[in-house]
C-alpha cells in the first residue's frame, strides 16, 4: 500500500466572519458570512441566534449564488420599448430620482392616484409610514394574497397567531397537529421543531391533501379534501363537547365563554354582549346567580344559565350557545366524513387522542404567578397539544372561519400560552383594542396632508369601514369595504385588476416593491400582463399610466415597469427586523435584529444599486414629506441606517429595542443611541432579552408579563387578552347585513354577510366550489412551495435551480388510471377560467381528488437571467393561469373578487379543475410566452461555473 | 489496483434518520457550498443558467414513493408514503471503488476510514464510479477528476474552527437534526448507541461492501382510529349528545371548581 498523502486540514474558512440576517426567505435566520479575499466564501447558521440556533436551510446556504447572480440589476433604468419588451436604458441615480419626483409630486394634490404596494417587504413599519406621509390611502404589503386569514383570525380570537406571533412549545409538546403546511413560515423552526417532536417521542399528526415534506414523516396523515378543514375541526369540537373534554376552569377564566350574549332577535343588540353602564361585559356569578361585571374580583362566572332582562329579552353565556351549536348532529364525525374524505373513526380517534394528551398528560411547572385579577397561582398548568397551520387552511374563501375554528379548539382544551401548547411571542398577545383602526383620507379632504392614522388596522364593526357615503371604496383594492370588511392586510392581488378596470377609480402611478405581479404573484397571470399592456384607445396611453418598480433582480415584473429603482442584495443592505413590524421573538425572549452591508454593493461600470428603503427616504425628502424633513426642508435622516437609529415612533420607542439610551444600556424604551447598529453587529446582528420565568406563560392574563410588556414599550398600559370564542365584531357586521345596524351593506352583498359572518366559527363551501358545476370540474388543484426554493426568486440560483428545474403536475393514481395517463405524458388542465398544458407525474400519497404542483417554478424565458430554453420556461408552468382574481360571473355584471368575504384573502386553493390527456408529442407547456429581453446592459451568464476554484489547493 | 487497509483506527461515518428527514435539501447545498471552495477542485456547474443545467454534488436526496408491505399506515385509503433518502458516499469497509482504482488515487484512510480521492493522482477514468453500488461518486466535468464525499475531512480536524463546528457541513446545518456524525467503530459512541436503539440498517447489504454509514428506519405507527377505546361510541352512560346533558356536566364541574377556587362575591 502506498503512503497516504499529507493533507492540509487546518485551512481557515476565510479571513473574516460577518454576522447578519438571512433573507433567502421570510424566516430571518442569523447567518455567519465567511469572507475570503473580499468575496463570500461560505455562509452557515449563527449558533447563538434565537431563530435558527445554528442550522440553515438549502436556501440560506445557497445565498452565495443569490448574491453573485447574473440576474442582479446594476443601474436605474427607464423603459424605451413597449411594456413587456424588456427594452430599457440605464440612467444615473440623479436622473431616476428626478423622474420619480416629477411623477409623484403632482400626485400629492390627489394622493389616491398613487398606489404603493410592497410585496415581501420586511420594512412595513417604514414603508407604511412613507405612504401615510404621502397621504395615499393605497398601501399595503402582500399579506392579502398570502396568509391574512391565519393572522387575522388569530389576532381576533386569541390576540396572537402562528409564526411571527407564536409557536408550538416544541420542547414540551406531546402531540403536534399540523394543518396544510408544505414549506411555509417559519421554515427552519418548523423543521427543528419536528426534529424535537420526534426525539421526544411525541405524536405528529398531519392533515394535508398531499403527503410530502413534513407530512411524509408524520405519524398520522389525514389526506383531507381541500377547503373542508373547517368541517373537520368543528367535528373535533363536537367530540370534545360530547365527551366533556373541555377545560372549564381555563375557558371560564381566560375566554369569553361566560360572557352574556343578548338574545333579542330582530333588534340591533341581538347577539351582542350584555354590558353595564360603564361598558363592562357582564357574567353570571355562579355563587349568587346574579349578573356582575366580568372584571369583578373573586367571582366564579357561570358558564350556563339565563338572565332575564328588563325589556323582556334574555341573555345567556357564550358557552351555552356553543354547546347548542356544536353538539348538533351536522357537526358529528359521521356527518362530515364524506365531505372531508376522512372517515368518522379517524376523526373520533383524533379527538380522543387530543383530549387524552391534553388532560391525562398534563404538564405542571412549579412556578408561582399572579393573574390580572390579582389571584395568585402556584404553578403553570400545561395541556401539551400544539397546532400549526398556515396557507393551506388560510387561502380559501372560507379560510377565516376555519382559522378561527382552529383557535377556538385550542382554547377549549386550555392549550393557548401554556407549557406544551401554543406559546405567544412578544409583543403578542395583543387585544384588538391595542391595535389601530384602519385610516384613510378623512373628511374634509386635505390635499398634500398625511393620513390621520395608519392604513391598516382591525375594524370592530361596520362603522370602521373605509367607504364614502355612496359606498364607494376609499382604497383601490377595496379593502375595508363590504366586499372585504376585515381586510387587515389589504388586498394586493386586486390592485392591478381594479386599477385597470377603473373600479373604484383610476390611478396614475403604481409603485411596487419586491412583488412579481406580472408573473407568479398574480392570479390570472396572462390577464394581468394584458392589463399592464392595455392602452386607452382614445389617448393611446397605458390604462395604468405609470409604473415604478424596485427589485434587485431582473424578474418578470421588471419588463412591465416604466422606471426601475434597483435594490441591493440582502448582503449589501441595512434592515431592521423590528418589534414595530414583523418581529422574530421567541416565546421566552423578546428579540429583534438587523441586516447590514457585509459586502459593499458594487456594480462596476454601472450606476450601481441602492437599498430601497434609503431610496424611499430620499424620495420622501425630495417630496418634503413631514416626518422626513425639518422645518427648513432639510433631511432628518441621512439614509435608512440613520433612520433605524434615530426614528422614534413614540418617545423612546424606535425601530430597534436593544442597546438604546445614550449609554446603550436601555432595553425596550430609551433615547436613540448613535452606536446602536455597531452594538448589534458586535452582538451577532440581533438583540435578545429573556422574559422573567414567572411571566413566560399565560401572557394574556399574567401580571408579570403585562408589566414586562409595558416596560419594553409594547404598549403603554397593561393590555390583557380575553380569548374571543364568540366574535362580537362579526356579529355587528352580520346585524348590518340583516338591516339592523348602520351602515348597511349594499343589497347584493347582504346574503353573503349574513351567511359568512357568524359569530361562532362556521363552515360554508368554498365559493368556486359553490359557483361551478362540480361534475364538470370534479378535481382540486393546489400548489406547494418547495423547501429548497419557496420564493419565486430561486430559479436564478445556479445551485437551487438544479433541485427544481421544472414542475410536473402530480396526479393521484386513480385519476391517472381513469384518463390513461402515465409519467411524462402531457395533459390539458382546465378551470372555468383558463386552460394549461402540462407534463404529469403519477403519485399515490395524495387525496384522491387533488392534483398539485410546485409553486413558482415556471418562469418566463429571459427573466431571471435564464436561457430562453431553460426547462423552467419550456416545461415549467404556473397554475396561476387557471385561477381568476374574480369569481365566475353571476349574471349581475358585478366583479366578484375570488377572496374570503371577511378578510379579502386571495382564495388560491379554491381552484376546481378537470383534466384530459393531450395529444402525443408535446414538448412545451402552455401557455408559452415569448422570452423577454434581459433589461439594460446585463451581466453575461457563464457557461461553466467553478465557484471557489481559486481557493482550492 | 489499490489496496484497502486491513483495519482502520476509527470508522467515521454518518447516521441518517429517515423518520425525521423532510427532504429539505439543506444538507445538499451546505455540502456543495463547503466543498466547492474546500478540498480539491471546485464543484462545477455546467450551463448554470441554461437549458440543461447540471453540476457536481457530493450529497443528493432521492425522493420516491413506497407502499409499505406491512401496511402500517392506515389513516388513509392510500397507504402510499413519500420517502426522502439522502445519499452520499457510505465510506464502505470493503470499498470496491478503492480496489478498482488503477492509479492509487482512491484510498481509504487508515486513521479514520474515510474514503478519499487524491485528485493529483486521479486521471478521471471513472472506474470507481462504475464500481460503486450506490452511485455516490460524481465526475467533475470541468476538472476532469472524480469527486466524492470527504466527510468534510477539512472541517473535522480543522483547528481554525471551534471544536463544536468540527463536524461535516451537512450535519451542522441539518435543521431537523436528522443527520448524525461519529465513530461507528466504537460501540460506546453516541452514534453507535443510536444505531442500536433505533435498529439502524445497512444500505443494500447484499452488495457486500460493508457500508459505514447507517440509516434509521421510520418509527412504528399506530392509526388514530386504533387509539379509540373499544366501542367508545356506545359508552355514553351520562354522555348524551344533547346540550342539556352537557350543561348538567358543566354545572357539576363548575361547582366543584368553585369550591376549590374561591367563594365569590359577598
Amino acid at each position: 500500500m502506498s503512503a497516504e498523502p499529507i493533507l492540509n486540514l487546518d485551512e481557515p474558512v476565510g479571513d473574516e466572519v460577518r454576522k447578519t440576517t438571512c433573507y433567502m426567505c421570510a424566516c430571518r435566520c442569523g447567518i455567519n458570512v465567511h469572507l475570503r479575499d473580499g468575496k463570500v466564501r461560505y455562509i452557515d447558521g449563527n449558533r447563538d441566534h434565537p431563530i435558527n440556533k445554528g442550522v440553515l436551510c438549502a436556501k440560506g446556504s445557497a445565498g452565495i449564488m443569490q448574491h453573485y447572480s447574473p440576474a442582479r440589476l446594476r443601474a436605474p433604468m427607464v423603459r424605451t420599448g413597449p411594456r413587456g419588451s424588456g427594452e430599457f436604458k440605464e440612467i444615473s441615480w440623479e436622473e431616476a430620482m428626478t423622474i420619480a419626483v416629477d411623477w409623484l409630486k403632482p400626485l400629492r394634490e390627489k394622493p389616491k392616484k398613487l398606489a404603493f404596494f410592497t410585496g415581501r417587504d420586511q420594512s412595513q413599519s417604514f414603508t407604511s409610514l412613507w405612504a401615510k406621509q404621502f397621504g395615499t390611502p393605497n398601501y399595503s404589503a402582500h399579506g392579502g394574497f398570502c396568509s391574512v386569514n391565519m393572522a387575522a383570525a388569530g389576532i381576533y380570537t386569541i390576540g396572537g397567531a402562528f409564526w411571527e406571533f407564536g409557536t408550538p412549545d416544541w420542547e414540551r409538546t406531546k402531540m403536534f397537529v399540523m394543518f396544510g403546511v408544505a414549506e411555509d413560515h417559519d421554515s427552519n423552526p418548523i423543521k427543528t421543531g419536528i426534529g424535537k417532536v420526534k426525539k421526544n417521542g411525541a405524536r405528529f399528526v398531519s392533515i394535508n391533501p398531499i403527503r410530502t415534506g413534513y407530512s411524509a414523516v408524520a405519524d398520522d396523515w389525514l389526506g383531507i379534501r381541500p377547503g373542508t378543514d373547517g368541517l373537520l375541526i368543528m367535528a373535533l369540537i363536537h367530540e370534545l363537547f360530547r365527551t366533556r373534554k373541555i377545560d372549564l376552569d381555563y375557558i371560564g377564566r381566560y375566554s369569553n365563554a361566560p360572557w352574556l350574549v343578548i338574545d333579542a332577535p330582530g333588534t340591533e343588540n341581538h347577539g351582542l354582549f350584555l354590558r353595564d353602564k360603564e361598558g363592562n361585559e357582564l357574567v353570571i356569578n355562579a355563587a349568587t346567580g346574579r349578573k356582575v361585571s366580568r372584571h369583578k374580583k373573586g367571582v366564579t362566572a357561570a358558564l350556563t344559565g339565563k338572565i332575564k332582562l328588563g325589556d323582556g329579552t334574555t341573555a345567556r353565556p357564550v358557552l351555552e350557545m356553543m354547546a347548542e351549536e356544536y353538539l348538533k348532529d351536522e357537526h358529528s364525525p359521521a356527518s362530515v366524513a364524506e365531505t372531508t374524505g376522512i372517515d368518522a373513526k379517524t376523526i373520533k380517534g383524533l379527538a380522543a387522542e387530543i383530549a387524552r394528551v391534553a388532560f391525562e398528560e398534563e404538564i405542571v411547572i412549579e412556578q408561582p404567578w399572579v393573574d390580572m385579577k390579582g389571584e395568585r397561582h402556584d404553578k403553570f398548568i400545561g395541556r401539551p397539544v400544539s397546532f400549526h397551520a398556515m396557507r393551506g387552511i388560510s387561502a380559501h374563501s372560507n379560510g377565516f372561519q376555519t382559522c378561527r375554528a382552529l383557535h377556538v379548539l385550542q382554547v377549549l382544551i386550555g392549550s393557548v400560552d401554556v407549557p406544551g401548547g401554543f406559546r405567544n411571542k412578544p409583543p403578542y398577545p395583543k387585544p384588538i383594542s391595542a391595535h389601530p383602526q384602519p385610516h384613510t383620507l378623512m373628511q374634509p379632504f386635505l390635499p398634500g396632508q398625511p393620513l390621520a392614522g395608519p392604513h391598516l388596522g382591525y375594524p370592530t364593526g361596520p362603522e370602521d369601514l373605509l367607504q364614502d357615503v355612496e359606498g364607494v371604496a376609499c382604497r383601490i383594492d377595496k379593502a375595508f369595504t363590504w366586499e372585504a370588511p376585515m381586510a387587515v392586510h389589504g388586498q394586493m392581488h386586486m390592485v392591478i385588476a381594479n386599477a385597470h378596470a377603473g373600479d373604484p377609480y383610476k390611478i396614475d402611478t403604481l409603485f411596487l416593491y419586491m412583488a412579481n405581479m406580472a408573473w407568479n404573484s398574480s392570479m390570472n397571470t396572462r390577464g394581468t400582463i394584458e392589463m399592464l399592456e392595455d392602452k386607452d384607445p382614445e389617448t393611446g396611453e397605458y390604462k395604468i399610466p405609470r409604473i415604478i418598480y424596485s427589485d434587485a433582480y431582473s424578474s418578470e415584473m421588471v419588463a412591465y415597469a416604466d422606471l426601475i429603482l434597483p435594490d441591493t442584495t440582502y448582503l449589501e443592505r441595512h434592515d431592521c427586523i423590528s418589534l414595530l413590524d414583523r418581529p422574530i421573538s421567541e416565546p421566552d425572549a423578546v428579540c429583534d435584529s438587523i441586516r447590514w452591508p457585509v459586502v459593499e454593493p458594487e456594480r462596476e461600470g454601472h450606476a450601481g444599486v441602492r437599498g430601497f428603503q434609503s431610496v424611499l427616504l430620499d424620495l420622501g425628502v425630495r417630496l418634503k414629506l413631514e416626518d422626513f424633513v425639518d422645518l427648513d426642508g432639510k433631511p432628518l435622516f441621512k439614509d435608512y441606517e440613520d433612520y433605524i437609529i434615530n426614528h422614534e415612533r413614540r418617545p423612546g420607542v424606535g425601530p430597534l429595542a436593544g442597546f438604546r439610551g445614550r449609554d446603550g444600556k436601555s432595553e425596550g424604551r430609551g433615547a436613540p443611541n448613535p452606536e446602536q447598529i455597531e452594538r448589534y453587529k458586535e452582538n451577532g446582528a440581533f438583540w435578545k432579552k429573556k422574559i422573567p420565568m414567572e411571566a413566560q406563560f399565560f401572557k394574556h392574563a399574567n401580571k408579570a408579563y403585562q408589566d414586562f410588556a409595558v416596560d419594553m414599550g409594547f404598549f403603554d398600559e397593561p393590555s390583557p387578552v380575553v380569548f374571543q370564542l364568540y366574535s362580537e365584531e362579526l356579529q355587528k357586521f352580520r346585524l348590518a347585513g340583516q338591516g339592523l345596524r348602520e351602515p348597511q351593506p349594499p343589497e347584493h352583498l347582504r346574503a353573503q354577510v349574513v351567511d359568512c359572518f357568524t359569530p361562532l366559527p362556521s363552515w360554508y363551501a368554498p365559493f368556486e366550489e359553490a359557483g361551478v358545476d362540480n361534475s364538470e370540474f370534479p378535481l382540486h388543484a393546489l400548489t406547494q412551495r418547495p423547501m429548497a426554493m419557496y420564493h419565486s426568486w430561486g430559479s436564478q440560483n445556479a445551485w437551487l435551480r438544479q433541485i427544481h428545474t421544472k414542475n410536473p403536475l402530480y396526479i393521484p393514481g386513480p385519476v391517472c388510471d381513469e384518463h390513461n395517463l402515465k409519467d411524462g405524458d402531457w395533459a390539458w388542465v382546465s378551470s372555468w377560467h383558463g386552460k394549461i398544458k402540462v407534463q404529469i407525474a403519477r403519485m399515490d400519497a395524495l387525496n384522491d381528488k387533488t392534483l398539485w404542483t410546485w409553486n413558482a417554478i415556471g418562469k418566463r424565458g429571459g427573466a431571471w437571467a435564464l436561457d430562453a430554453k431553460a426547462p423552467e420556461a419550456t416545461k415549467g408552468f404556473l397554475l396561476n393561469h387557471l385561477i381568476s382574481e374574480l369569481l365566475p360571473p353571476k349574471g349581475d355584471n358585478r366583479r366578484w373578487s375570488n377572496s374570503d368575504p371577511i378578510t379579502g384573502q386571495a382564495a388560491w386553493f379554491d381552484l376546481r379543475i378537470k383534466i384530459e390527456k393531450a395529444e402525443e408529442g408535446g414538448t412545451v407547456s402552455e401557455p408559452h410566452f415569448e422570452p423577454q429581453k434581459r433589461p439594460g446592459n446585463p451581466e453575461k451568464t457563464p457557461i461553466v461555473l467553478r465557484f471557489g476554484q481559486e481557493w482550492t489547493k | 489496483m489499490t489496496s484497502l487497509p486491513a483495519t482502520t483506527n476509527k470508522k467515521l461515518g454518518l447516521v441518517i434518520d429517515l423518520d425525521t428527514c423532510v427532504g429539505c435539501h439543506a444538507c445538499v447545498i451546505a455540502c456543495k457550498e463547503w466543498n466547492t471552495g474546500g478540498y480539491g477542485n471546485a464543484l462545477s456547474d455546467q450551463q448554470p443558467y441554461g437549458a440543461n443545467p447540471s453540476g457536481s454534488f457530493l450529497n443528493r436526496i432521492h425522493t420516491f414513493e413506497v407502499v409499505p408491505e406491512d401496511g402500517q399506515v392506515i389513516d388513509q385509503s392510500t397507504e402510499a408514503r413519500v420517502v426522502h433518502f439522502p445519499k452520499s458516499c457510505l465510506h464502505c469497509e470493503d470499498a470496491p471503488c478503492v480496489t478498482v482504482c488503477p492509479t492509487g488515487a482512491s484510498y481509504k484512510r487508515q486513521e479514520d476510514g474515510i474514503v478519499l480521492v487524491d485528485e493529483n493522482k486521479c486521471m478521471g477514468c471513472g472506474l470507481c464510479a462504475w464500481s460503486c453500488a450506490y452511485g455516490a461518486r460524481e465526475m467533475d466535468l470541468a476538472a476532469g477528476v472524480m469527486k466524492k464525499c470527504t466527510l468534510c475531512v477539512d472541517r473535522i480536524y480543522n483547528d481554525s474552527l471551534l471544536e463544536i463546528d468540527r463536524i461535516p457541513s451537512c450535519v451542522r446545518t441539518c435543521p431537523a437534526g436528522a443527520r448524525h456524525f461519529g465513530d461507528l467503530g466504537d460501540p460506546n459512541s453516541d452514534i453507535s448507541k443510536l444505531v442500536e436503539e433505533r435498529g439502524g440498517f445497512d444500505l443494500m447489504p447484499e452488495q457486500g461492501n460493508s457500508p459505514t454509514n447507517k440509516y434509521l428506519p421510520p418509527r412504528n405507527r399506530e392509526s388514530l382510529a386504533a387509539t379509540l377505546p373499544q366501542d367508545e361510541a356506545e359508552t355514553t352512560k351520562d354522555i348524551t349528545k344533547t346540550a342539556d346533558g352537557f350543561f348538567g356536566w358543566v354545572d357539576k364541574t363548575l361547582t366543584k371548581l368553585g369550591s376549590e377556587n374561591n367563594q365569590g362575591e359577598s
